[in-house]
């Protein structure tokens, strides 16, 4: 099957995520989704499909999965004042693949402290913002996949900058991985939210799970 | 795979991408610039177009100044130091800002060296008005590289100039042989090493930012036409008649930086932009560009 997966591209590291598509198989649906310079091309496609940038309703159209990707979540809130793409959104988040990282998981959850903000409520948990200190406190460590998962006990690397906590989980919420005793990568349904970011670092893991929900 | 140390330096700068980054002289300000969408502030005591007016040595903002900045917002906050100033930069490093920009800007204080950026943790921008430049600042540490331009004029020609220069130089790269590299690194007084992977990959080995002059949307739609991935406006912003309403329209079109209906929507009804100062008129010893070696 051939996928389309929408990258929420109002600011931030939407351009990462593209990038990692790239190496599993996918390539750029419009000319004004191409990178510059261009990605080399996936030496073994594991997946069939594009990708697109959203920055307005009508991108939403048709997709199979979309990706929240990192950045400032207020600045992204800015955008999401326009009710027809807050909308859509939120309603392509009720019926599709969905994968955040950082400040998307922000834009997701429930309910959003340090400061409160707006969200789009489609994930029960609730995130504290900036609540490891300020870039100076960022950093990369080694988590590890949760009891129960596929891969429990298997390390996984977290590249953590300025990022949220995840201070609260709903019963229905599935914790994947944990780092200090923290869940920092989980799921409901078919949502899948990290407070790292993947896309920064070389283990395709997470992409494939997200493309592999999308592909269901 | 870059060191652990460069990712999340690098890893800011990736966050910041498609924002804007706004200078601003208070809290009040940083608050507007905050509510308008901006993607980080830079605190600074003065705005350029005020430096290049008043005269006078330009240095590090007030610490009490940057600390009410800091705790009135919650995006990341950047800080200017002078050129070759290694204590201003611990100090800044100490008082825990998010970025320090070492910006010729300021007055630079070493007339030989930038500051050695691979000894601070927290991550560094630096200016640049051509390929060798940025690759020497890189070199030094820098984990994002922005256009010079020519600050506090709002004039983008400058802007426009070194971003078409440091795109051009990389694009020519790619053409050239494995020998011819050795050759173009001396000519662009870079590390060898540096030129081969800009060579390979066709880009910067950190992200590329544009800065100075950059007063309307249009302005900040055209650089990142051009291979800007973020934008800074400094005086652009409060030195115009509606200052959040100005960001809020360069906030826009730096995201819809594309799509002309967008660009026309958010350039209507914006109040007078700064008056600015063309940028041939000024002499090359008042051109700010020039700081940095």
């Amino acid at each position: 099957m051939s996928l389309t997966i929408g990258i929420l591209a109002l600011q931030g590291d939407y351009e990462a995520h593209a990038r990692v598509l790239a190496r599993l198989g996918l390539m750029p649906e419009r000319d004004s989704d191409r990178l510059f310079p261009p990605p080399p091309s996936a030496a073994q496609p594991e997946f069939v499909g594009h990708w697109r940038f959203v920055r307005s309703p009508a991108d939403l159209a048709d997709l199979d999965g979309v990706i929240l990707p990192g950045g400032e979540s207020s600045t992204m809130l800015k955008f999401l004042e326009d009710e027809a793409l807050w909308r859509g959104l939120g309603a392509l988040l009720q019926r599709q693949a969905v994968f955040a990282t950082c400040a998307g998981v922000i834009l997701l959850a429930r309910q959003v402290g340090n400061p409160p903000q707006r969200s789009l409520a489609a994930l029960d948990i609730t995130v504290e913002r900036n609540a490891y200190g300020r870039q100076i406190d960022s950093s990369v460590r080694q988590g590890e996949w949760a009891p129960g998962t596929p891969d429990a006990g298997r390390p996984l690397e977290m590249v953590f900058i300025r990022a949220p906590k995840i201070a609260d989980i709903g019963p229905k919420v599935e914790v994947l991985a944990t780092e200090s005793g923290l869940p920092v990568l989980v799921r409901q349904g078919r949502i899948l939210a990290a407070t790292f970011h993947p896309e920064l670092g070389a283990d395709l893991a997470l992409h494939r799970l997200f493309l592999r929900a999308a592909s269901a | 795979m870059p060191t652990p140390e460069l990712r999340l330096k690098t890893g800011l700068a990736e966050m910041l991408k498609g924002g804007v980054i706004m200078d601003v002289t208070d809290a009040a300000q940083a608050q507007i610039a905050e509510q308008a969408g901006a993607a980080a502030v830079m605190a600074l005591e003065r705005v350029p177009a005020d430096i290049r007016k008043e005269g006078g040595v330009a240095r590090m903002a007030s610490i009490r100044k940057m600390r009410e900045i800091m705790q009135s917002v919650s995006i990341p906050v950047m800080a200017k130091c002078r050129i070759g100033h290694l204590v201003e930069a611990q100090i800044l490093q100490a008082l825990g800002v998010d970025y320090i920009d070492e910006s010729e800007v300021l007055t630079p204080a070493d007339e030989a060296y930038h500051v050695d950026k691979h000894a601070f943790t927290v991550p560094f921008v630096c200016g640049a008005r051509n390929l060798g430049e940025a690759l020497r600042r890189i070199a030094e540490g820098a984990a994002m590289i922005r256009t010079k331009g020519e600050a506090g004029t709002g004039d983008v020609v400058h802007a426009v100039r070194h971003m078409r220069a440091i795109v051009r130089e990389m694009r020519e790269l790619t053409l050239l042989r494995e020998e011819e590299l050795f050759g173009r690194a001396k000519e662009l007084a870079a590390p060898v090493e540096l030129v081969r992977l800009v060579a390979r990959e066709g880009r910067l080995p950190v992200p590329n930012f544009s800065a100075g002059g950059i007063a309307t949307p249009a302005d900040a739609a055209l650089v990142m036409q051009l291979g800007a991935e973020a934008v800074f406006v400094g005086s652009g912003i409060f030195k115009s008649e509606d200052p959040a309403a100005r960001a809020r329209a360069i906030v826009r079109a730096t995201t819809h930086y594309r799509d002309p209906q967008v660009l026309l929507e958010v350039s209507s009804e914006l109040g007078e932009p700064m008056r600015g100062l063309d940028a041939a008129a000024i002499r090359p010893e008042e051109q700010l560009q020039t700081r940095g070696w």
